[in-house]
């Protein structure tokens, strides 16, 4: 173990934990008893060829599918029982969505917000703001009444992060988000994900082929592996030091 | 044309329609977006086995048509989680099984084949007030749900893994989901009949994909559409005397491509 995770150890709570987590499609094995702790300001970057099971986890780990045998808990409690589903912001592989779908921008970034807290609530100004914060935030907001199908790849996956953050999430989850997109939005859109793990108290778990990047941020060496899949780890202790203007901070400010 | 809005029939088929054009346009924009259009066909035919099975036992044939569409669009559900990525192998299934049952009805009570026609082609102007009555209280339920649910029925429709993530109960909301739909289309048996059920729900909605930016667009544009079609093809149809149903479809065929030739205008 290294010292940063014992460090980590200490004084950060889990925020997810797997234990003996098995999964098969059909006779296929994919994942074969995968324990993991991930602790509150960790970032897990999850390396791994083509069908060794990356996504497979992510969807394990936010309740999309059941493990075989074994058990996940989120923040604490056992994940069937884990219902601040707030607390967690996906976002999922970009090819999943129908581009031909009439949704503006600005709708698809507040149904981040549509979960059980809101059933039976309407949208409220202050919703309306969150919104166009994290539109502002990931430089998106004069494309917010554009429909998302019409949009290029590396703005989409921005669309898709706002939604994931527009709730203010602890854990934010990542499937490949940089695939498809040019090497210069992935070196912003990494850059940005580097700034909220060293300025804000949340903790990541990213699926990705991108190598290199991963290892420029959390190291040469995997802490673990499982299978064919590799995790790299990076735990912050900076504190959260940001100016007033920044979205999270002033979405935590009025979470208050 | 007065003498048309004088007879009772007529303005009970108007009513009737407009009830129905508004919630099928709603219902089929969802169904369409979920890659499930060719359901509103799946769930008629086994309506139609429902209301042969109540002329065959005397028992409200639309009734019966309702409890049958409602079972067949909870088998559909079931089967569209079995074959996750081959929703519409749910309703091909569904779908012989009524037409298998209808004909075996059809043959049992070889008396009644003139009603059951009515029911396959509609038959808007033989509304009575429990028909009408039915229609409303449907519409309102399917009303009541899009205006509650909006937000969650949208995420449902564009991301449901994302629902799902968020916590929403994506399980309830789709059984419930899908008997309002069943509810529709046992409604709109009765206007447009069987045969033409699945146009009333997809037509508007295609309409409307073609042209809307946002959901709500989209939602706005469909029923739009619905209405558009169902009060001028009802006033056409009766005007020249004209079979009701199959005027209102042509009508929204013709309204699909100019809506179609508007898009390519604008881009």
């Amino acid at each position: 173990m290294t010292l940063a995770a014992e460090a980590a150890e200490d004084c950060h709570r889990p925020v997810v934990e797997l234990e003996g987590v098995s999964f098969s499609f059909g006779d296929r094995k994919v994942i074969d008893g995968l324990s993991l702790t991930v602790r509150e300001r960790d970032f897990v970057g999850i390396i791994g060829p083509n069908g060794s099971g990356k996504t497979t986890l992510l969807r394990l780990i936010v309740g999309l599918l059941k493990p075989d045998k074994g058990g996940v808990r989120l923040f604490g409690v056992p994940a069937e029982r884990f219902r601040d589903r707030h607390l967690i912001g996906y976002v999922p592989q970009r090819k999943a969505f129908n581009p031909l779908f009439p949704a503006t921008v600005r709708e698809v970034v507040l149904s981040g917000l549509f979960g059980r807290r809101k059933l039976f609530r309407r949208l409220t100004r202050a919703d309306q703001e969150r919104c166009r914060d994290a539109l502002e935030v990931l430089g998106i907001a004069d494309l917010e009444s554009r429909r998302i199908g019409a949009l290029s790849g590396g703005q989409q996956q921005r669309v898709f992060l706002a939604r994931a953050l527009i709730a203010s999430p602890r854990l934010l989850i990542l499937d490949e988000p940089t695939a498809g997109v040019d090497e210069e939005t992935q070196d912003n859109f990494f850059g940005l994900l580097r700034h909220m793990h060293q300025k804000h108290n949340m903790t990541f778990l990213m699926v990705t082929h991108d190598t290199e990047r991963v290892r420029s941020y959390l190291g040469m060496q995997p802490e673990t592996a499982s299978g064919r899949l590799s995790f790299y780890v990076r735990h912050s202790h900076g504190l959260e030091d940001c100016a007033e203007t920044d979205l999270l901070h002033t979405l935590r400010m009025k979470e208050g | 044309m007065l003498e048309l809005f004088a007879a009772g029939f007529f303005l009970r088929a108007l009513l009737g329609g407009a009830l129905i054009a508004l919630t099928a346009a709603l219902v089929g924009v969802f169904i369409v977006l979920r890659r499930q259009a060719m359901i509103g066909d799946g769930i008629a035919h086994v309506s139609i086995a429902g209301v042969a099975l109540g002329f065959l036992i005397h028992l409200y044939p639309i009734g019966v048509g309702i409890a049958f569409a409602v079972a067949a669009s909870l088998a559909i559900e079931a089967l569209r989680r079995a074959y996750r990525t081959y929703a519409e192998l749910s309703i091909a299934v569904i779908m012989a099984g009524g037409i298998a049952l209808a004909s075996l009805f059809f043959t049992m009570g070889m008396g009644f084949n003139v009603n059951v026609t009515s029911y396959l082609f509609g038959s808007i102007y033989t509304l009575d007030d429990t028909d009408l009555a039915v229609i409303a209280a449907i519409a309102a339920a399917v009303l009541a749900f899009a205006i509650v649910f909006h937000k969650e029925l949208f995420l449902l429709a564009f991301d449901e893994d994302a629902a799902a993530v968020n916590g929403l109960p994506v399980r309830a909301f789709n059984v419930l989901a899908s008997v309002l739909t069943a509810l529709v289309i046992s409604a709109a048996i009765k206007i447009v009949g069987a045969l033409l059920v699945s146009a009333l729900l997809t037509i508007p909605a295609a309409c409307a994909l073609a042209l809307a930016r946002s959901f709500r667009q989209a939602l706005g544009l469909a029923a739009a559409a619905g209405e558009i079609a169902v009060i001028l093809g009802l006033l056409a149809a009766g005007w020249w005397n004209l079979a009701p149903g199959g005027t209102v479809v042509l009508l929204l065929i013709a309204m699909l491509a100019a809506a179609l030739a508007a898009r390519r205008l604008r881009i």
